[in-house]
Order: C-alpha cells, then structure tokens, then sequence
C-alpha cells in the first residue's frame, strides 16, 4: 500500500537543505507519495529509511516473471478485489502440465499441440503458455529426458515440478536460462529449494497446504535466504476451498499488505476433477478468482478456447470497450459493385461481421461508425447509431468512392432505422440485413444484385 | 511461524429470500446470502444457487442440432419436455411463451393458459413463465397465465421498465413472483425493483434479471455489473438485494460458437463439447459472480452443473 506524505517525512532527514530541489522535506515528501519524485534525489537519506521506504513502495502483490528466452508469464502486481474497481493487469497463464512417465513420442506431441495452439478472436491472437513438467516417474533420467523434450522443441516458460532438490538441481543445469518456476519448496526442504533458486536465479513456488500460517512460514523460511520471486500454493484443490483460500489471500496483500502471502499463486484445476468440463470450470473459476498461473492437465481445444475467451474478456478493462477505427474497410477483394454493409467501432461487433464477410466468401466494403465502443444494440439503445449518425459517417467516410450502387446493408436488429435512414441518405435504397452476422453469407448470395 | 489473520467483511445486508412453488407443489427457496459466493468463512449461504430448464411452448426453431437431438421427441410437446426436464435434474422449470411473439404464431391468453396448465399438471417443481418480451403482449399472456396458475405461487416474466405495472398488478393479485429485467445497469436494476415494489408487491417477491451476455459475447459486463449488485445488497442496500436469475442457455446457445459445427477453425475444438463448455463456463462464472438461478437448455449441462454447485455448497 502507497505511502502518505506525512509517512514519508517521518522517514526524512527533516533539515530543509533544498538539495532535492524542493523547499522542504515535507514538501519533498509530498511529491514523493504522488510518484512525481525519486528518493535518491535526497543525499542525506539514511539507509535504513531507504529499505523502509522502499518496502513500503512495493506494489503488494509482487510481479513474478517467468521464463527467459522467449515468451514470458509475468503475473501478480494485481490492485483490486474486483475487475470493476479498476480493472485486472496480469491475465493468469495458461500452463499445461507434461507427465515425465509418458513416452517421448506422447512428450513430443503434446508440446508440438501446446506451441502451435492459436486461436482468433477479435483480431487478437490467443496462445497458450507453457509447460509445467511433472516429475511423477521419480526418477532423474525421465525427468531430464522430458526437460529436453519439451527444451528443445518450445521456448515457451516452464514449471519444473519435483520433490527431489538433487532431480530438481540436475534439470536446472540444463535449463536456468529460460527462468523456470522451481515448484516447490515445502516445510521440510524450504532450505535446500531456496537455495537452489538463488543458485540459479529462477522463481519459486511455495507449497503449504496446511493453512496460511504454514505456508506463511515457508516463504519466510526462503525469503529470509534472499529468494524474492515466489509464488504460491495453498493446496486448495476444490471448488470452495479454491475460492475461498485465494480470496483470502489476495484479501490480506491487498487490504492488510500482508507481505508474506503478496505473491501471484499457482493452481491445478484438473486435480481432483471427473471430466474435461468440470476441469474447465474449474480453471474458469480461478481466472475469475485469483489465479496467476493455471496448470491444465486436459488439452481439449473445445476447453481451451472457451477458457482464452473467458480470461480476454475478464481481463479487459471495464471502463474501455475494445474499439476499432471508423473508416471503410474492404473484406476479400471487393469491387464496385460489391455490397456496402454498416456495423458499430465496438471491437467484437466489428470483428464477428467482417469474419462472417470473409468465410461467407462474399467480397463486401464495411463501414464502422463510431459508437464509442458499443455493440449494435447498445449503441442504437444508447443513441449513438441512429440513422443520422449512419448517413454522417456516410459522408465523412467517403463512401460513395469505394461503390458505383448506392444501397447499404443494415443489421437486421435495428431494422427500425430503415425509413429514416433513407430520408437521410436520398437517393439510396436500404437493405435490411439478417440478425446475426452467421447468416452474412447465404444472404448475400441469395439478395445481392448489382443494381 | 507467523500468525496469519484473514481480514473479514462485516456485511450488513442480507440477500432477501424469496420462495416458489409450494401448496401441494414442491416449494423451492432462493436467496438469503449474507456473504460473497461461497465465502463461507464471514456468513452464510443458506440456500443452494438453482437450475432451471428451458421449455418452450413449441418446438424450438433456432436450436442447433445437437442441442435439439439431446431432448429428442418430447420438443413438440411441453408438458412431456417438462418432466424430461425434471427427471434431468432441473429445479424449476422456465417455460416460454415464444408462439404467442407477434411475429410468430402470436398466439394468445387461452393458447398460454393451456400450455400452462399442461406443464404444471406434468410436473411437481415450481415454474418460472416468461413472455414473448414484447410489452403488450406480455401483459396479455402473462395476466391469464398469472389467473389459471392461482395458488402455485409461480415466477412471472419479464416485468421491464415497459409493463411492470400490469404484471406487478397480477403478481400481486395472485401471490406470484415477479421477474424483473434490466439491462446490464445497476441504478436501473435497484430503479425497477423500488418502482415494482412501490405498486404493492413484496420486496420478497421479486427476482431481478441484470440481463446476460453469453462467454465472448458480453460475459464480462453481466459478470461485473452482477457483483456490483451484490456488493451494494451485502452492504445494506434492500433494494439490490434481491435474488439474482441469469438466462443462461439462451445466450450461450445463440452464439456461433456453440452451434456451428463446420467451417470454423480447428482451434475451436469438437463442436458437442465446445457447446457444452460454453453453456457451463457461463453459468458457472455468473454462479460466482452471485447468480441464485441460472436457466440451462442442455441436459448435459444440468448434470455438470449440478455436480458443481454441489463442489460449491462443499
Ligand atoms: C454487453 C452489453 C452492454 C454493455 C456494452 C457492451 C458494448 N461494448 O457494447 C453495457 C453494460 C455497457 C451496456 C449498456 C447499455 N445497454 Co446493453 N447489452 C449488452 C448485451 C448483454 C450484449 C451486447 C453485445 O456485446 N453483443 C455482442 C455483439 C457482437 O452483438 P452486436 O453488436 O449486436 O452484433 C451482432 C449482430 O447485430 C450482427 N451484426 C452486427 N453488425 C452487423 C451489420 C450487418 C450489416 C448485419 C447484417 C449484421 C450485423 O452480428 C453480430 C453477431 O451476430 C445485450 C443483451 C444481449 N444479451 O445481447 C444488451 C443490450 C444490447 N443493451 C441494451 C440497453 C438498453 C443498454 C443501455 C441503454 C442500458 C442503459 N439505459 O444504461 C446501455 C447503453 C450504453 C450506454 N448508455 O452507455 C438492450 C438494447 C434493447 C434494445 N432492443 O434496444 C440489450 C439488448 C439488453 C436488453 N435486452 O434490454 N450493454
Ligand atoms: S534533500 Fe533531503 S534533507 Fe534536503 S530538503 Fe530535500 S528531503 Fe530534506
């Protein structure tokens, strides 16, 4: 939690010196609780106010950063309880989880599945994240054979998950570069984890199951070593204790800066569940509710798109609609005397029309008006697509320069702004369109004709 | 080791009870929440969140397929739909009355109060009816629909900005439970239920409907929108502190993602299960965003999802 003025100038020398360019420490101290000053520009200041002006200025969920030669999870540093008093940063990764005892074809193939996951949505691209490799067979030899599988194939950021600090050390040889999470320091090897952490500047996962004051004492125990990176796992594997345990952990960071459980948390949603749906639900709870790294044990597309739409969707900021630009856009190859179809700038809209343009396989200009964001029905709810709003951006897009027709597409759920619209634009000839963009394509094979 | 003390909400409000059905009926109760979802560590959640089926007074005609061939036959038939529905697992049953939509069969009060009398005569749940959302003609169905069903204690929808008058007036004259719908707005939400409750209905008989926007499509206003609710009637504020009922199938299922099998990019998955998962990811994320019912169309999805608030429940 951020510091007053008032906090600040207790820490001060308190002599007036003006060597900061303020008049006074406490004016100094003022521009410093608004970010709009650096400490160091004060020379007097003791060392000890420095460590605690610092600690004080941590964000209270550190940022955790996994991964080193490619891509990279970076979590934690989360501000509120709720996506609506502000808005979630960090989106949790994806991780999917690789068991050393499957054969290293399977090793191979899984991983081959996990990098070349990608799926659309909204012009934005969606990819899962990593890996966490599971050290199940217990034995060093397997585990470092699918260190090297999953290495060599995917630059994506690894959990490396064992029990055993020498198998642990023997994969961290081969792969500290790439920063991989070290899971998991317990009760009774926190020393030799940490150990291995600062060794090999990686972050670690602290696992207690045993309730907040056990996990507690663990990151005290590696935190005292010096490791600064941690994430954590309380162990709630259910539906309840998961929503319950990491509430009151983004709780007590959050509200009571408690620092010893301020770090981003690791969960399994396939522990403990009987089907893929119930794993995805699971998983779905936890990007709701406060997961930062999410390990899958099922990889079913039909679970990890929804999944990546849920997290994109959580995790946009609540006060901004995605938008795109208004202009005119060609989809395919129109021509002269392609189809001119209207939507709204609200991203989703935008992007559910002009892919429905482009598989239905009929070339169309698209005009976006500006609704500040609003799906169609909103907007025109709203006020901000009506027919006099259409005919303006008619006009102030030029349209007329793209067609040599003058008939424009309308979205069959404002079927009401026909009449008007074509007092606003004399001359052209609205078309009422289907509701749902799904039908674009066989409606303008079965309606378009050049006129 | 450190002592670790979890900070707890001191909630003031409570999450008013309201109860269907009964008289011979099953009665079912929704509600009474003095804590967050789940949150059992700082109050209590007395009630179970409830599912209710979709049923429609005739076959439907934009379902996908697989959704369709899931019920199979009893699609033509709402009264045997209804029990399919219950053996399901479903709570409560939420009838709709989309034949009496004006452009569509625009059928009327004695065609409504029939299909009524079926599904109550095939089931022993409680029933939530929901009119074509056309304002006039929700006053006509629904008020006949709210007479036949005297003393069954039924959920009457959508009472809006529109007609809440009328349909509170029959609420209230037969000791039904309205259903009231906003869209996606909190002031308005608590506006609707003051209007509502200011005609004479109970404050303990209304539902409110926040309105929902299906997984992709939305999800994340409702769910947002949904919390702020909560939030506000935990905190004291009566007026938004009446139980919450999410439509949940219709949303999911019109989205292409979960009816369109052929021509989308493999990274979508088997089209059976997207489906599901989409219907199920969106209950279950309005479930924690405070849902009390949430209104499924597959069977499949009821299972699941049953299965899930029984995880919740703990
Ligand atoms: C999410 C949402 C919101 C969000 C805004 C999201 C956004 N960025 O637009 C918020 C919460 C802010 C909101 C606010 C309001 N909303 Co609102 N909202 C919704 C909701 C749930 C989903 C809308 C959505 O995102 N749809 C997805 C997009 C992709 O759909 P779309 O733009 O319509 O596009 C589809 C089709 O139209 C078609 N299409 C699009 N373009 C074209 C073009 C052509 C040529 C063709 C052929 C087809 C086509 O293809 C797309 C895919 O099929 C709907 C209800 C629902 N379940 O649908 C209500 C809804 C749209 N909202 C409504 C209302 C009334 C409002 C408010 C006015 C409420 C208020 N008084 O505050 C405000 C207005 C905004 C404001 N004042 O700032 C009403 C509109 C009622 C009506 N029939 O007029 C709805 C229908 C809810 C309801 N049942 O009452 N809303
Ligand atoms: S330089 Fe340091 S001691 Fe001098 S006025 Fe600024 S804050 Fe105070």
């Amino acid at each position: 939690m951020a510091l007053t003025g008032i906090e600040i100038y207790k820490h001060l020398p308190k002599t007036n010196c003006k060597a900061c360019g303020f008049p006074t420490c406490l004016a100094f101290a003022m521009k410093l609780a608004q970010k709009g000053a650096e400490l160091s520009a004060c020379p007097d200041v003791s060392e000890e106010a420095k460590q605690a002006l610092d600690a004080a200025s941590r964000p209270p969920i550190r940022l955790v950063s996994i991964g080193g030669n490619g891509k990279k999870i970076e979590v934690g540093n989360e501000v509120v309880m709720f996506r609506h008093e502000k808005t979630f940063y960090h989106a949790p990764g994806f991780v999917v989880r690789i068991k050393d005892s499957d054969p290293a074809e399977a090793i191979s193939k899984r991983v081959k599945e996990v990098t070349n996951y990608k799926v659309e949505r909204v012009g934005m691209e969606l990819n899962l994240d990593g890996f966490a490799i599971d050290n199940v067979s217990a034995n060093e030899a397997a585990f470092l054979k699918a260190v090297e599988v999953v290495s060599s194939q995917s630059t994506l950021p690894l959990v490396l998950m064992s029990q055993d600090p020498a198998v642990m050390e023997a994969a961290l040889k081969k792969t500290a570069s790439a920063k991989p999470l070290i899971y998991a320091a317990k009760e009774d090897n926190a020393q030799v984890m940490a150990e291995l952490a600062r060794k090999y500047q990686c972050p670690l996962a602290v696992y207690g199951p045993g309730g907040l004051d056990q996990l507690a004492g663990v990151v005290e125990e590696v935190t005292n070593t010096g490791v600064e990176d941690v994430v954590l796992d309380p162990g709630a594997r259910g539906f309840a204790e998961s929503v319950t345990t990491l509430t009151q952990l983004r709780r007590l960071a959050l509200k009571k800066n408690f620092r010893l459980l301020g770090y981003p948390i690791i969960t399994f949603p396939g522990e403990g569940v009987t089907s893929v749906e119930e794993e995805a639900l699971m998983a779905g709870q936890q990007v709701a509710k406060y997961g930062g790294i999410i390990v899958l044990d099922h990889l079913e597309p039909a679970m990890v798109y929804p999944l990546l739409t849920l997290r994109m969707g959580l995790y946009t900021d609540p006060q901004k609609p995605i938008q795109v630009s208004s202009a005119v856009y060609p989809i395919g190859e129109p021509k002269a005397t392609s189809p001119l179809l209207v939507t709204t700038n609200f991203s989703l809209t935008y992007f559910s029309v002009a892919g429905e343009i482009e598989s239905g396989g009929f070339p169309s200009w698209l005009l976006v008006v500006d609704t500040e964001g609003l799906s169609v029905l909103t907007a025109w709810a709203a006020g901000k697509f009506d027919a006099e709003k259409i005919a303006k951006a008619v006009n102030a897009q030029n349209a007329v320069e793209h067609i040599e027709h003058r008939s424009l597409v309308i979205p069959g759920n404002v079927a009401v702004l026909r009449g008007e619209l074509e007092e606003e634009l004399s001359g052209w000839k609205i078309v009422v369109g289907p509701r749902d963009a799904v039908d674009i394509g066989s409606f303008l094979r079965q309606n378009w004709k050049v006129n | 080791m450190p002592q670790v003390e979890v900070p707890q909400e001191k909630w003031t409000g409570k999450v008013r009870e309201v109860t269907l059905g009964g008289n011979g009926r099953k009665s079912v109760v929704v509600g009474g929440e003095t804590t967050l979802p789940f949150l059992r560590f700082e109050g209590s959640i007395p009630h179970r969140p409830l599912i209710a089926v979709e049923i429609q007074d005739r076959e439907p005609r934009d379902w996908p397929l697989n959704l369709k061939a899931a019920w199979g036959d009893v699609l033509k038939d709402p009264g045997a739909w209804a029990r399919k529905a219950m053996e399901a697992g479903a709570d409560l049953i939420a009838l709709y009355l989309k034949s009496a939509h004006p452009e569509e069969e625009n059928t009327g009060a004695a065609e409504a109060q029939a299909t009524v009398g079926k599904v109550l005569s095939a089931v022993d749940i409680p029933l939530i009816v929901l009119g074509p959302e056309v304002a006039d003609k929700d006053n006509e169905v629904l008020v006949a629909v709210a007479d036949v069903a005297r003393g069954e204690h039924i959920a009457l929808g959508f009472c809006v900005e529109k007609n809440y008058r009328t349909i509170t007036a029959a609420c209230i004259a037969n000791n039904h439970v309205a259903v009231a719908k906003t869209p996606i707005e909190i002031n308005l939400a608590k506006q609707l239920n003051v209007l509502i409750s200011d005609v004479g209905l109970s404050s303990d008989s209304i539902i409110m409907d926040p309105t929902t926007g299906a997984l992709g499509y939305g999800l994340e206003y409702t769910y947002s929108v949904m919390e702020r609710l909560r939030l506000a009637g935990l905190q004291g504020d009566g007026m938004t502190a009446m139980p919450m009922f999410c439509t949940v199938g219709q949303e999911a299922w019109r989205q292409k993602e979960a009816k369109v099998a052929e021509g989308v990019p493999e990274a979508w998955g088997d089209n059976q299960l997207r489906g599901l998962i989409w219907e199920e990811l969106t209950a279950s994320s309005l479930i924690m965003a405070g849902a009390d019912i949430v209104v499924l169309r597959h069977p499949r999805s009821v299972e699941v999802m049953r299965a899930t608030i029984d995880k919740l429940m703990g």
